[in-house]
C-alpha cells in the first residue's frame, strides 16, 4: 500500500477488492471538493443556518468549585449531537459524486439520525442498519429515523450492536458500490474515511480554540472528549493538536477501551487498536452507552496515543451515570452517556481551566438510565 | 481442463471432507479460517465461520486442519482468511507455517493487491476493478486470478453474474495466467456456465452447506455433480 492513508502504522485500506475503486474515486472527489471554494460556500451557510453553527462554548456555573470547565455545545446541533457535521459534509461530496443512495451504520441512533436528516434535506435514498440490541435500547431514534424517511435494516447477528451494524452497512455497499455511497459515522474505516470524517468535524476545534480565546484569553489546559470511534474528540483536538501546552484527554468506556486495553489489529477496513484476542478475532465491547460500544477505534487516535501527543483514559457505567446526573442537576443540561464519560474523568483532573466536548444531548438515553 | 475448487471451512470434518472433495473431482481446496466480522462473505460463510470459531477453530487449530487434511489428499490447498488473523499471528510467520502444513498459496479476503508482499498470494480482482489494475493483479498473482464474478458478497444466486463476461474479456486482453470464477456459483448448471467463460470456478457457500446437511456422501456428490456439468460442457460448448 502507499503511505497515503496512513497515521504511523494504523489506517490503509483493508477491504475487499470491490471497494477500492469505490475508495479511490471517493478520495477523487473529496480532493475536488476540498479545493472548491464553492464547497467552501456552501457548507459554511449549511452549518449555520441548518446546524445552527457555531455551537456555543458554555461556561459551567455549578459544575465544578474550583476550576473552569467549559463545554463545547454540540448537543445543540441539529439533530442534537456533532454527527450532523460529517452527515452534512458527506452528503454535500455523494451528491457531487452522483450518488444517489445512502447506507449508513448507527449505534447510539444519533449518525443514523444525522444521516437520514440530511438525505431528507437533499432528496436522497437513505438505508440505516442497526443492531437489535441497540434498537432496543435507542427506539426514540429508531422512531426518529423513520420518520425523516429512512430505512432502518435490523442486525440479528454477533452482538447485535455497532460492530455488526457497520460490517452489514459496508457489505451492503459492497453490493450496490456503484450507486451508493457509504457514509460512515465516525473516524474508522478505511481511507480516505478518517481523514475525511476527521476533517468534517474539525469545525468543533477550530470554533471551541477561538471561543476559549475570546473569552479566558488563553487555551486551557486540558480538553476531554469522549472516544468511541472517536470523532467528536478528533475534531475537537484538531483545534489544539498544535499546541503541545494542552493536554488531549479522549475517555473511552472502560468496557470498550480499545487504546486503554486493545492491540493492533484489522477491523472495518482500517489497522487499528482493537479490543482483539490474541488470534486476531475481535473481542466484544460493552457499554451502557451505545455509541461507545465498538471494539474498534479511529487510526488517528492510536497514532496519537502512540505518540504521547494524546491520552486515553477509561470511565465506568457507572461513573458516566454519576456525570449524567450532576450535570443535569447542577447545569440544566441532560448530556447523552456518551460524553458523561469524559465529564466523570474532566471533573477530576487537576487543571484550572477544562474544555469538554458535550457531543449530544441525552434524550436518547433516558430509559436506559430510567431503568438503572 | 477447466478446473474446480470447492472451499470448505477449517473444522473437525474438514480432512474428510476435503477427500470426499477430492473423490467428487475438486482440483483444488481453499479452507476457510474463521473471522469473527468477515466482510466479504455473506450469511453461508459467516455462519460457518461462528460455528467453526464456537467450536475451536483458531488459528493454531486451522494451522493443524490443515496439515490433516493434506495427509488426506495432494490437491492444491489454499487457507482463505482474513488480515485481523495474520496480523495478530505475523504474515511472515504464518506463510511459514502454513506451508510446512501443507498451503500451496493464501487468499486474504481483505488485504489489497499493495499491502503485504511478503506473503505471495492469489489476488481477487472484482467487476469494479479498473483493467489497469487487473493487470497488477494478475502480475502478482500466485498462479491464478480469483475473478470476483458479481459486485458482492459471497453466497448463491439464482444465475450467473452478468458482470462476469465483461470481467473475463478485460482480464484476457491483459493476461494469460488461469482466471477461476467465484461468489454465486452453486449449481452445476451455474457452475458449467461460469466455467465455459473462465479456467474454473470456486463453489463455497453451497458446498459449506451441503457438506454440513448431508455430509461427507453427500459432498462428493455434489462436487461429482459439478466436475460432470464443467467436463461436459467443456467437451461440447452450448451455442
Amino acid at each position: 500500500m502507499t503511505s497515503t492513508g496512513y497515521f504511523g502504522p494504523y489506517g490503509g485500506r483493508y477491504v475487499p477488492e470491490t471497494l477500492v475503486p469505490a475508495l479511490d474515486e471517493l478520495e477523487r472527489g473529496w480532493q475536488e471538493v476540498r479545493d472548491d471554494p464553492g464547497f467552501a460556500l456552501e457548507l459554511e451557510g449549511l452549518q449555520r443556518d441548518y446546524v445552527g453553527r457555531p455551537t456555543p462554548l458554555y461556561r459551567t456555573e455549578r459544575l465544578a468549585e474550583e476550576k473552569a470547565v467549559y463545554l463545547k455545545r454540540e448537543d445543540l446541533c441539529h439533530t442534537g449531537a456533532h454527527k450532523i457535521n460529517n452527515a452534512l459534509g458527506q452528503a454535500l461530496i455523494a451528491r457531487r459524486l452522483g450518488k444517489r443512495r445512502i447506507v449508513a451504520e448507527t449505534g447510539a441512533g444519533q449518525h443514523g439520525v444525522a444521516a437520514a436528516t440530511v438525505c431528507a434535506r437533499f432528496g436522497l435514498e437513505c438505508v440505516v442498519y442497526m443492531g437489535s440490541e441497540d434498537m432496543a435500547r435507542q427506539a426514540p431514534n429508531v422512531e426518529r429515523m423513520r420518520l425523516l424517511g429512512a430505512e432502518v435494516t435490523s442486525v440479528e447477528f454477533g452482538t447485535r450492536t455497532l460492530k455488526e451494524a457497520t460490517s452489514e452497512a459496508i457489505r451492503d455497499w459492497i453490493t450496490n458500490v456503484e450507486t451508493t455511497h457509504y457514509m460512515i459515522g465516525s473516524c474508522v474505516g478505511p481511507h480516505p474515511y478518517p481523514e475525511l470524517v476527521g476533517e468534517l468535524q474539525a469545525v468543533i476545534g477550530r470554533e471551541a480554540r477561538e471561543q476559549i480565546l475570546e473569552v479566558e484569553g488563553r487555551l486551557p489546559d486540558a480538553v476531554v472528549a469522549c472516544v468511541g470511534g472517536g470523532s467528536n474528540a478528533i475534531g475537537l483536538f484538531a483545534g489544539f493538536v498544535d499546541d503541545p501546552e494542552v493536554r488531549l484527554i479522549g475517555v473511552e468506556a472502560a468496557g470498550a477501551a480499545s487504546l486503554g486495553t486493545g492491540r493492533a489489529g484489522v477491523l472495518h477496513g482500517a489497522r487499528s487498536s482493537l479490543l482483539a484476542d490474541d488470534d486476531g478475532q475481535i473481542a466484544d465491547a460493552h457499554s451502557i452507552s451505545a455509541g461507545l460500544d465498538y471494539p474498534g477505534v479511529g487510526p488517528e487516535h492510536a497514532f496519537l496515543r502512540d505518540s504521547g501527543r494524546a491520552e486515553y483514559l477509561p470511565a465506568t457505567d457507572d461513573e458516566a451515570l454519576v456525570a449524567f446526573h450532576l450535570l443535569a442537576e447542577r447545569e440544566g443540561i441532560i448530556p447523552a452517556l456518551e460524553p458523561a464519560h469524559a465529564l466523570a474523568r474532566a471533573l477530576e483532573l487537576e487543571a484550572d481551566l477544562i474544555l469538554v466536548g458535550l457531543s449530544g444531548r441525552g434524550d436518547k438515553d433516558l430509559a436506559t438510565v430510567l431503568a438503572r | 481442463m477447466k478446473r474446480v475448487s470447492i472451499y470448505l471451512m477449517a473444522g473437525q470434518k474438514t480432512p474428510e471432507l476435503a477427500a470426499a472433495a477430492v473423490a467428487g473431482g475438486a482440483d483444488l481446496l481453499e479452507i476457510g479460517f474463521p473471522f469473527s466480522d468477515p466482510l466479504a462473505d455473506g450469511p453461508v460463510i459467516r455462519l460457518a465461520g461462528e460455528r467453526a470459531l464456537a467450536e475451536g477453530m483458531r488459528t493454531q487449530a486451522c494451522l493443524e486442519c490443515l496439515a490433516e487434511t493434506r495427509s488426506r489428499v495432494d490437491v492444491p490447498l489454499i487457507p482463505m482468511t482474513y488480515a485481523s488473523l495474520l496480523e495478530a499471528y505475523g504474515y511472515e510467520r504464518f506463510r511459514d507455517d502454513a506451508a510446512v502444513a501443507g498451503a500451496t498459496s493464501f487468499i486474504v479476503a481483505d488485504l489489497p493487491l499493495e499491502a503485504a508482499p511478503e506473503l505471495p498470494r492469489i489476488q481477487l480482482v472484482a467487476p469494479t476493478t479498473p483493467t489497469e489494475r487487473i493487470r497488477l493483479a494478475a502480475e502478482r498473482t500466485d498462479g491464478w486470478l480469483y475473478l470476483v464474478s458479481l459486485t458482492g458478497t459471497t453466497g448463491t444466486r439464482d444465475t450467473v453474474s452478468g458482470q462476469l463476461a465483461g470481467l473475463v474479456e478485460r482480464a484476457r486482453a491483459v493476461t494469460d495466467v488461469p482466471l477461476l470464477a467465484g461468489f454465486g456459483i452453486a449449481t452445476a448448471e451455474q457452475a458449467a456456465a461460469a466455467a465455459e467463460l473462465t479456467d474454473g470456478v470456486v463453489v463455497g457457500s453451497r458446498a459449506v452447506e451441503i457438506a454440513a446437511r448431508e455430509g461427507v456422501e453427500g459432498l462428493e456428490r455434489y462436487v461429482r455433480s459439478l466436475r460432470t456439468a464443467v467436463d461436459e460442457r467443456a467437451a461440447s460448448p452450448a451455442s
